[in-house]
């Protein structure tokens, strides 16, 4: 239980990072370590007290297995989220270039 | 033949880059050729549906082990919007992309846009849909900044933020529903569900939904990012953000979820409602001050998203179709809209309502089109907005919701005053130092709004066999609910 909470913590540090943080650099940051809270804890659901690999073999037995497919579908998520960083610094190094800060305060030509 | 809708459009984006090596303008060709089909197998899907529900099972496996793609009525209505828009919004790329350079990367992106909105519609697995939202997502973003200017960039970062946040919390709900029913499947963890219910887990869940999908539809407390990232797309964009993007990773997944999943409750039914009123009123009142011609339609895009979950959230058989039509209607009208303000940016190369006037002259196919799509938006007889709106107020009232009936009445006649005031500053009144010089955009930008026009006026005619053969099946699919499950599983 200590662990999801812990998990949640750190959901909570991302979206602190992203709302209060002024400084676009830092808000990809905080997006990011909130990615990597929900792909901790897709990972805490498949995980199982001193489980053993997935794989089938006479050593083991059927019985106490990790719960593969949540690492799987993360492994997934992470390249998504690797793409979307990247679109992310992409458009902030494009932004440093028209605006010359990266302070949103002073980046606020859209407004109404 | 389900997984067509995805491979024509993915394996048309890898061929844009080598086509446009060999020779320049290939890349247009390929993409135009490419929604061509798509848009005809949309419309042939229509009939595959006689026999019920269709099933593809992904390299054969059987749910719960594999994916499925699953075309039901739902399905077939989103194909229809996805891929008309689509297509004509290639159309019209034709000749308005003379505007920027490196042409072939916009058609890549568009292809991976189209292949990301037809999987997210035909995805039957939880997972594999948020995979394709994703797509679409990021697609969606890259086409926002394509301009490349300070606004663009500036809007696109603020979409991209929100976006991924959004993208976010669906995921963290996919996961909480992972972890009770250890399925992804959508059928089978509706039918897991029914057997070992988990209350709290599912509000839980149903919040984090609705707070992940009402950021990718722009409903009210979640919709700073749309007045922005809307109006900096190219045109074309504008038509496929606001008439298609929003509805299919938005309204669609949300309904989809709700109703075949989780289970259309009470509670669902007045958080839909809540945000559809609020959405519709904020979004009427700030549309009518907007001097922006984009910015303007990006506004009523909220109002009109308002109109349709309003209508979903009712839960009556008359709600669901009215709300449906509206998001047929709206894709049809609101395209057409920002295909006009695209072809003003286009000739005059301004959008800003002051500076704009007496165009109708100058430029009579634009002008034309534009008030049909007003009036449409509007909902005047017997254009195709007024029977959606019509059922829409019937449906409130029927269901005893006499606040709701009446805001939608009210949000009505605000958003006729706001195009009146567009048809009035941009087309009707006089002003000298335009109307000379100003020239009508060239044929393909023509041809794409005189046919969605023409659709607007089609729809509004023959409203009553469009419901019978498209929107009834689909309402039909959100009606029944839970018994998704039995069609896809194949059990009864």
């Amino acid at each position: 239980m200590t662990i999801y909470i812990l998990c949640l913590v750190l959901f909570a540090i991302g979206i602190y990072c992203l709302i209060v943080k002024r400084n676009l650099v830092k808000k990809i940051i905080g997006l990011g370590i909130m990615e990597y809270a929900v792909n901790l804890f897709f990972i805490l659901l498949g995980y199982r007290h001193n489980g053993n690999a997935p794989i089938l073999d006479k050593q083991f037995g059927v019985g106490n297995f990790v719960d593969p497919l949540p690492q799987a579908l993360i492994l997934t998520s992470i390249v998504i989220g690797l793409g979307v960083t990247a679109l992310m610094v992409a458009i902030a190094v494009r932004i440093y270039e028209k605006y010359n800060t990266f302070d949103i305060d002073e980046i606020r030509r859209l407004k109404g | 033949m389900l997984p067509i809708f995805v491979i024509i459009p993915l394996g048309c984006a890898f061929l844009i880059p080598l086509a446009s090596k060999i020779r320049q303008g290939l890349g247009r060709i390929l993409a135009t050729f490419a929604a061509a089909l798509l848009l005809f197998f949309s419309l042939k899907s229509i009939f595959w549906l006689n026999a019920g529900a269709k099933v593809y099972y992904l390299g054969g496996w059987r749910p719960p082990f594999g994916i499925c793609m699953v075309l039901d009525g739902l399905a077939v209505l989103m194909l229809l919007v996805v891929n008309l828009v689509g297509f004509l919004a290639l159309v019209y790329s034709w000749d308005y992309l003379k505007r920027y350079t490196s042409d072939n990367l916009y058609y890549t992106l568009f292809s991976l846009l189209l292949a990301g909105l037809n999987g997210v519609v035909i995805s039957g697995d939880l997972f594999n849909l948020f995979v394709f939202l994703e797509i679409t997502s990021i697609a969606s973003y890259a086409l926002v900044t394509f301009g490349t200017e300070a606004e663009e960039l500036e809007a696109s970062f603020k979409y991209l933020v929100l976006g991924s946040v959004a993208s976010t919390l669906i995921l963290l709900a996919i996961g909480f529903l992972f972890g009770h029913v250890s399925t992804l499947n959508m059928a089978d963890i509706a039918d897991t569900l029914r057997y070992s219910p988990a209350k709290y887990l599912l509000n839980f869940s149903l919040a984090l939904f609705i707070m992940g999908f009402g950021l990718k539809t722009a409903l009210v407390p979640f919709h700073a990012w749309l007045p922005d990232a809307h109006p900096a797309a190219p045109a074309p964009i504008s038509a496929m953000l606001s008439g298609v993007v929003i509805k299919t990773i938005g309204v669609y997944a949300l309904v989809r979820v709700v109703f075949n999943i989780i289970g259309f409750t009470q509670l669902a039914s007045s958080i839909f409602i809540g945000l559809g009123i609020i959405s519709m009123v904020a979004g009427a009142l700030l549309t009518v001050g907007q001097w922006d011609f984009k910015r303007l339609l990006a506004y009523s895009s909220v109002t009109q998203i308002g109109y349709v979950i309003f209508a979903i959230g009712l839960g009556t058989p008359l709600g669901i179709v009215g709300g449906l039509l509206h998001l047929f209607n709206h894709s049809l009208f609101k395209s057409l809209l920002f295909f006009n303000s695209g072809s003003v940016e286009f000739s005059v190369g301004s959008r800003d309502l002051h500076k704009l006037g007496g165009l109708a002259n100058s430029m009579p196919v634009t002008s034309a089109t534009s008030l049909v799509a007003s009036l449409s938006i509007s909902g005047i007889p017997p254009f195709c907005g007024f029977w959606s709106k019509l059922i829409i107020i019937i449906a409130a009232f029927q269901a005893n919701h006499i606040i709701g009936g009446v805001v939608c009445i009210v949000v009505s006649m605000v958003t006729l005053a706001a195009f009146l005031k567009v048809q009035k500053y941009a087309f009707i009144r006089k002003i000298e130092t335009l109307a000379s010089a100003v020239k009508e955009v060239p044929i393909s930008m023509k041809i794409s709004m005189l046919i969605l026009a023409i659709l607007c006026i089609g729809v509004g005619l023959f409203f009553n066999s469009f419901i019978s053969t498209v929107i009834q099946p689909a309402a039909q699919v959100l009606l029944e609910g839970l018994n998704y499950t039995a069609k896809v599983l194949g059990k009864g």
